[in-house]
């Protein structure tokens, strides 16, 4: 599921440009305490809750996740300003990089089955027959579910021939595939980070915009401002038509927003496909069943917590984002590393990677273009060093990496991809299977990408998938092969 | 000649804050209005900048009516309103 453009996705933005917009301004502390007052002053409208206090109090919430906070740990009397002083002076970031929104979480009921008013009493009662725990009783007539036998197995909702029984959805619940995240005992959600990926799908999910990411704008900024370091963009290739402009004019559009220089992780892309390419070879001529790629954060994670039995078959190569910053590091020492991000899985990998210090999503370099007032579409077209090839630049999108590593195998018609667009608790079972069996029927290369369509319908993407999808073509259409020299 | 004209503004802010989901505009407008309207995206048309009020954009300008936090319904609507004023 990619990104949509709820109203809580515009207020993610627009807090945090005002962020940015008050770290640039000669008080940042006291302009951030002022960021609710700002948004809704007295006599403002009140669109979304029962009136201006609490519209203010879930605003100051959503600007601390702006500033990189947990919202958990919750101390209503600490100020804004005295978060944006914390912020400044930290110099670790935490390690879980979602958090939720408890004032912001209410809406949803618990999940669970449900019979409406729909149900007609009927004499054949298929539900009560078709409940293998005993869990429906008749009341008044009427079929009535006891919530402490009821396993959720949906048998009775099946059995109704009125379709009266349903299922309450919790958005966040059905899209995590891995059961991570939950509503506790006081109804409201908590993400248990032993088992999440944080692949973003409840972030996408959540109609209240109550599960946040912890952003490091501030820490990223604070390098740029006090220009001590180079600060190093490294835009993931998914970046192509997120934001208005071409690839060239985005790339001097970062620079004037205060980046040192640029660089395309489709560069590290290309690395990835030949080593792949040469891995896939040998594995095969040892009589491997298949191999998986490896360059999905959230794939990663799920097969490090819930599918270590398919860690035998998938690709040791590194991930683009890993050889780019390799590559960034050797050129420039000294420097802060920034990873321009379409999802916030790649928060994870980047903190388990030395080499890449900060992460920075395309909505909060939006954001960053907001504050600045800069128009993309009329700067300059800036050439990368080094121009990345068009399987490189197509890497974030479904089938890419498979197609990618397939046009530099020697014997190119004997790679059989199987493609798992978007990871869902269906796919994962699917995964299993193949772990479990040592085998996928008809295929070899199995590319996996946790997000639906690739990383163009990363929970942090701007642009819907079939318009950027555009743009990069045009790109592609001008790029040129990879080669392999060996 | 068009009796209505469209500009969805695709300036940095107005794209970020939602007009690149606006995509679908286009092709509803042509295939709806034909002729009579005219829809094209824009560069910045500074209503953003002009008024600090990048929390009211997307903006989106029907002839010289101009909607903030522009939707496609909200888009269909001014259009059709100017259609029925015009006869």
């Amino acid at each position: 599921m990619g990104n949509n453009n709820s109203q809580s996705i515009h207020l993610k933005k627009e807090i945090l440009a005002r962020i940015i917009e008050a770290f640039f301004s000669d008080n940042f502390e006291e302009n951030t305490r002022l960021i609710p007052y700002d948004m809704r002053p007295k006599g403002a409208d009140v669109p979304y809750r029962c009136c201006i206090y609490k519209e203010r109090a879930i605003l100051k919430e959503r600007v601390k996740a702006g500033l990189g906070f947990s919202l958990e740990e919750d101390d209503e009397t600490k100020l804004l300003s005295e978060y944006a002083k914390e912020a400044l002076n930290r110099d670790k970031l935490d390690e879980n990089p979602l958090t939720v929104l408890d004032a912001a979480c209410a809406g949803c009921v618990p999940s669970r089955i449900y019979v409406t008013d729909l149900c007609q009493g009927c004499v054949a009662r298929p539900c009560q027959s078709a409940c293998k725990f005993g869990a429906i009783e008749m009341v008044n007539g009427k079929s009535k579910i006891d919530g402490s036998k009821c396993k959720s197995c949906k048998m009775c909702m099946n059995a109704c021939p009125y379709n009266a029984i349903v299922k309450l959805a919790v958005p966040c619940e059905d899209a995590c595939p891995v059961g991570a995240i939950q509503k506790d005992e006081n109804g409201i959600t908590r993400i248990d980070f032993e088992q999440c990926i944080s692949c973003g799908k409840c972030v996408a999910a959540c109609p209240f915009g109550a599960i946040h990411e912890k952003s490091q704008i501030i820490d990223i900024l604070k390098y740029i401002k006090n220009g001590s370091k180079k600060v190093i963009a490294m835009a993931a290739p998914s970046i192509i038509g997120q934001l208005p402009g071409n690839l060239y004019q985005l790339k001097s559009a970062m620079k004037k927003a205060g980046f040192y220089d640029v660089y395309e992780v489709a560069q590290g892309a290309d690395v990835t496909t030949l080593n792949e390419a040469k891995e896939f070879e040998e594995r095969m001529e040892n009589g491997a069943p298949f191999m998986t790629t490896s360059c999905c954060a959230g794939y990663n994670q799920f097969v490090k917590k819930h599918l270590p039995e398919i860690n035998e078959f998938r690709s040791t190569t590194q991930t683009p984002l890993y050889y780019t910053a390799e590559i960034v590091k050797k050129e420039h020492p000294d420097s802060i590393t920034v990873f321009i991000s379409p999802c916030v899985a790649k928060r994870k990998e980047s903190m388990d990677n030395p080499n890449v210090d900060y992460v920075m999503t395309y909505e909060e370099l939006g954001a960053l273009f907001i504050a600045k007032h800069i128009e993309i579409a009329e700067c300059e077209e800036d050439k990368f060093a080094v121009e990345s090839s068009k399987q490189g630049r197509n890497f974030g999108v479904t089938t890419g990496v498979a197609e990618a590593v397939k046009s530099v195998c020697k014997n190119s018609e004997e790679v059989k991809p199987y493609i798992v667009s978007g990871l869902t608790k269906d796919t994962a079972k699917d995964l299993k299977k193949f772990a479990k069996d040592k085998s996928c029927p008809g295929c070899n290369l199995v590319e996996v990408m946790c997000c639906e369509g690739g990383c163009i319908g990363g929970n942090a993407t701007i642009n819907i998938p079939r318009a950027a999808k555009k743009e990069l073509k045009t790109l592609l259409d001008k790029s040129e092969n990879l080669e392999r020299t060996e | 000649m068009a009796k209505v004209n469209v500009k969805i503004c695709m300036g940095t802010t107005c794209f970020v804050m939602g007009s690149s989901q606006l995509h679908d505009l286009v092709d509803i407008v042509n295939k709806k209005y034909g002729e009579d309207v005219a829809i094209t995206g824009s560069t910045c048309l500074n209503y953003c900048t002009d008024t600090s009020e990048y929390s009211k954009a997307p903006y989106v300008k029907v002839n010289d009516i101009v909607i903030q936090e522009a939707t496609i319904d909200k888009v269909l609507q001014e259009i059709d309103k100017c259609l029925k004023q015009q006869g």
